[in-house]
């Protein structure tokens, strides 16, 4: 049975094995929601690559948005607030032959889990990370969040938010991210596209998406950023470039690029720990039978 | 019990705990029974430091009250541990280092002059070498034989040998030889008896256990004193395949270990009290998604920082109620390295047979502290199963189903059809939410009190399988010793003490604190006439488990927390009083 299992997992994706896609759930946001877009995009992305349920786990940590991996047929990990990213990455550890999704919102990723958010960057883990950026604490009911602009009004800021916010890709560009983009969940073709091709990257892909909170950012609205986006793609900027990558991460204004920032190639955690060269961990031996020369060290 | 116990002094960076090391080695290469104790300070250079190694024909459970053979490398060791010498024992130390106190050493006690700056000189002008003269005299007076303890010196370099070893070797015979000339072997040293002993401390029997029970991922964040258990597991990561992650922090340690469990490996983390504080939440996590994790919590005295080398078993009762709202856990409490070996093996096969998470309790003194250990006390032939259990595509699965015992079928992440999200949240028997648009509505109201009924069932499950409470002695004994952990090794001791001197005592002690043995205790206890409740920390933590599960109080108690492990003599004067 359980090689059964073993082989099960490292069978190559093929037509007969259901691919990922809605699950019975329906989603609870609110209607207009962003995230709507986010996860519209995400089933195209998924679909394109022909990437079967049982080789998908989506992990998510606590907000609207981390609600999104009941809604989907994939194996998923709701955990709690901000820690997202470690779970994602001993997920990817134990079995480097699973495609891992992390989702999340600004909050969740930039707030509460901005530590883990810079260091599984560093490590290049081969993971991506879709954050749906609302810049407002949505489901605490309209708190100010690590993205919310200087001067915005909240429910914890009624004069005013007084500190910077966090360039989520500014920061990935600091901290090592190997793939970094944004998109907007009003283009969710466009964003279907960054997110698939992130899959497909070997390495940390971020995918941070401006995804409107229809109750509660009054400023930050679907007209807001339809007024200003525009696409990398059309602009000639070089993702292979850091430094023009660099100056399009801080603009911000009347005009808001989105698309890859920068793309490089550059080897994995997982390529770099040796104990995965043999395989997917979770396949391997373990115990330490028949290893009784280890006790000599203690002679 | 026939025993001998060689002290060094000095100050950090003077090498002591290697110096210490090879001592305790050549005791335990002699087949002799060890156990060695490492009492070092939160600095790099400095301060004071010292390494006790007690050998014997008899098994000794803690560091013992005092020592035969100081070896003093300052003046300050002098000062503070001569009075711990007994009588008939010697100081070794160079008089050109320095001078002994005017008022002269404690009466029976004699100082051995060895001349080790100038034995290193012969070799070298750089310090390194000062100390092998000294070892060398030391040994001879310990009783362990000149090619025993060259053997041991040259393992200790590795294979980066070269002329600093030979340099060794011949400054330490040098010493040998001058003390052969000038002294003569401790009357209470032992001979050779038998085949060498393993000597290991706590943290690498924890890991050691843990690589026997199947662990193939272990996370962790540096803390005194759990890091040696990472260290021995990077060491062997590659040679084991275990995969070790030093985190960011304790809160992704814990993440990444419940992580890498969902995903199909046995994975664990370890910390102190201060980084088992961030992981409190995700053991609620694990709780509730019912992923196996194994937390080793290793004390050390708090609160806060407190004192980083220092021991207490202070963290119980954060153990007992971490995490918000209520789920099963159990705590493991080892109390010597042979204890810490199969607990670990204990704690992954309840960890993973009632998919929640268990923590064994350590502290500094048991994951620090040297002991021997037979070979046949480390049985490697552990089953470790497949985690893959339910079949493939199985129909209608469900991840959360209703069972008698609270144990549902696990399905691993890769498996075909058995899709399923563990959520934190509340949940239904396939992992869907019932806190959101369900809550509180009346057929998830009872759904939600299923769910966690099921879940808490697992503790009755726990509390059958984990290793149940031990007494030791004779069951109608005057006084009953009840304790937990590592202090279990000095009450052992000071019960050997109390039989020499004619009084009969027993000892109640506990390799699980939770789910708390409630019925075995009681019946253990109904005999007991007087008991002494002996544990480190300031409120009697498991004394009020105690009663607070059985109704049995304690008539009498001890409690440390002062950082030291306890001293036999303390318990055996405690119970001397109150008998």
């Amino acid at each position: 049975m359980a090689e059964t299992a073993a082989s099960a997992r490292v069978t190559p994706v093929g037509p007969a094995l259901p691919v990922v896609g809605k699950s019975e759930i329906k989603p609870t946001w609110c209607p207009g929601c962003g995230d709507f877009g986010v996860i519209a995009a995400i089933e195209i992305a998924v679909k394109r690559l022909q990437l079967p349920s049982q080789n998908v786990v989506i992990v998510s940590g606590i907000g609207c948005s981390s609600n999104l991996p009941h809604f989907l047929s994939s194996y998923g990990f709701h955990g709690i607030h901000g820690r997202v990213l470690p779970v994602a990455e001993g997920i990817r550890w134990a079995n480097h032959g699973l495609t891992v999704i992390g989702t999340g919102g600004d909050g969740d990723g930039f707030g509460i889990g901005a530590g883990h958010f810079v260091h599984a960057m560093r490590r290049n883990v081969d993971l991506t990370y879709v954050t749906m950026d609302n810049q407002i604490y949505g489901l605490t009911t309209g708190q100010a969040s690590p993205t919310s602009s200087m001067g915005q009004k909240t429910k914890s800021t009624p004069t005013g938010v007084i500190e910077n916010p966090i360039e989520p890709v500014a920061l990935a560009l600091a901290s090592g991210a190997t793939y970094i983009a944004r998109g907007f969940s009003g283009d969710p073709k466009h964003l279907a596209d960054l997110i698939a091709n992130g899959i497909q990257h070997k390495g940390f892909s971020l995918v941070d998406v401006y995804s409107p909170c229809v109750t509660y950012n009054k400023l930050n609205t679907f007209d807001f950023f339809r007024q200003r986006v525009y696409k990398l793609e059309s602009a000639g900027h070089d993702p292979t470039d850091p430094v023009a990558a660099w100056q399009r991460a801080l603009e911000w204004g009347d005009k808001i690029p989105i698309g890859l920032f920068y793309k490089v190639d550059k080897p994995t955690y997982e390529d770099l720990e040796e104990v995965l060269s043999a395989g997917p961990l979770a396949l391997q031996a373990a115990g330490l039978r028949g290893k009784e020369k280890l006790l000599d060290e203690f002679v | 019990m026939t025993e001998i116990g060689v002290r060094i002094g000095g100050q950090a960076g003077d090498g002591i705990a290697s110096i210490g090391e090879s001592v305790a080695r050549s005791f335990s290469r002699m087949g002799l029974h060890v156990f060695a104790h490492n009492a070092y300070q939160s600095v790099i250079r400095g301060g004071h430091v010292w390494f006790q190694a007690r050998a014997s024909d008899g098994r000794p459970y803690s560091p013992g009250d005092s020592a035969d053979i100081l070896y003093a490398l300052d003046r300050a060791t002098v000062d503070i541990h001569a009075p711990s010498i007994r009588p008939g024992g010697t100081v070794v130390y160079d008089p050109e280092k320095f001078s002994l106190p005017e008022s002269g050493l404690p009466s029976g006690v004699r100082a051995l002059e060895v001349p080790t700056l100038a034995m290193a000189r012969k070799y070298t002008s750089q310090s390194i070498l000062q100390n092998a003269g000294g070892i060398g005299a030391t040994a001879f007076v310990a009783g362990i034989p000149l090619d025993l303890l060259h053997q041991v010196l040259s393992d200790s370099f590795g294979k980066k040998a070269g002329e600093i070893v030979d340099w060794n070797l011949g400054a330490s015979a040098a010493g040998y030889h001058h003390a052969e000339t000038h002294w003569s072997v401790h009357p209470h040293a032992l001979a050779k008896r038998g085949a060498p002993k393993l000597l290991m401390t706590g943290n690498s029997a924890i890991a050691l256990g843990a690589a026997a029970a199947g662990c193939k991922f272990l996370a962790q964040y540096p803390m005194t004193p759990a890091s040696s258990i990472m260290h021995w597991m990077a060491a062997h990561s590659h040679t084991l395949g275990i995969v070790v992650k030093q985190a960011e922090d304790e809160l992704a340690a814990v993440n990444m270990a419940i992580g890498a469990s969902y995903a199909g490996v046995r994975a664990m983390t370890a910390t102190s009290g201060g980084g088992f504080s961030l992981m409190v939440e995700a053991l609620g996590m694990a709780g509730m998604t019912e992923t196996p994790v194994v937390v080793v919590d290793s004390q050390r005295a708090g609160p806060s920082t407190g004192l980083p080398t220092k021991t207490e078993q202070g963290d119980l009762n954060l153990m007992l109620g971490a995490g918000q709202g209520e789920f099963p856990r159990a705590i493991l409490a080892p109390s010597n390295p042979a204890e810490a070996f199969h607990a670990m093996i204990d704690a992954f096969r309840l960890a993973e047979e009632f998919q929640t998470p268990v923590l064994v309790a350590s502290d500094f003194h048991l994951s620090e502290d040297f002991m021997t250990v037979d070979r046949e006390e480390v049985d490697f032939n552990v089953p470790v199963p497949s985690l893959f259990t339910v079949p493939p595509g199985e129909p209608n699965y469900l991840r959360y189903q209703y069972t008698e015992s609270g144990v549902s079928p696990r399905a691993i992440p890769g498996q075909p059809g058995l899709q399923f999200v563990a959520g934190s949240d509340e949940h239904d028997e396939r992992g869907h939410l019932v806190s959101d648009v369900h809550a509180g509505i009346p057929r998830f109201v009872s759904e939600r009190q299923r769910m966690m009924e099921k879940r808490m069932k697992k503790l009755d499950g726990l509390a059958r399988s984990a290793p149940p409470p031990v007494l030791e002695g004779p069951p109608e004994a005057p006084l009953t010793f009840v304790s937990w952990g590592s202090t279990v090794g000095a009450v052992r001791d000071a019960r050997e003490e109390l039989t020499e001197r004619g009084k009969v005592t027993n000892l109640l002690r506990f390799p699980t604190v939770y789910p708390f043995p409630a019925e075995p205790t009681r019946s253990l206890l109904a005999k007991a006439k007087r008991t002494l409740l002996v544990e480190a920390n300031y409120s009697g933590q498991f004394g009020r488990l105690l009663r607070a599960e059985t109704g049995f109080a304690c008539s009498d108690r001890l409690l440390k927390y002062d950082g030291e492990p306890f001293h036999p003599h303390e318990i055996v004067a405690r119970a001397l009083e109150v008998m």
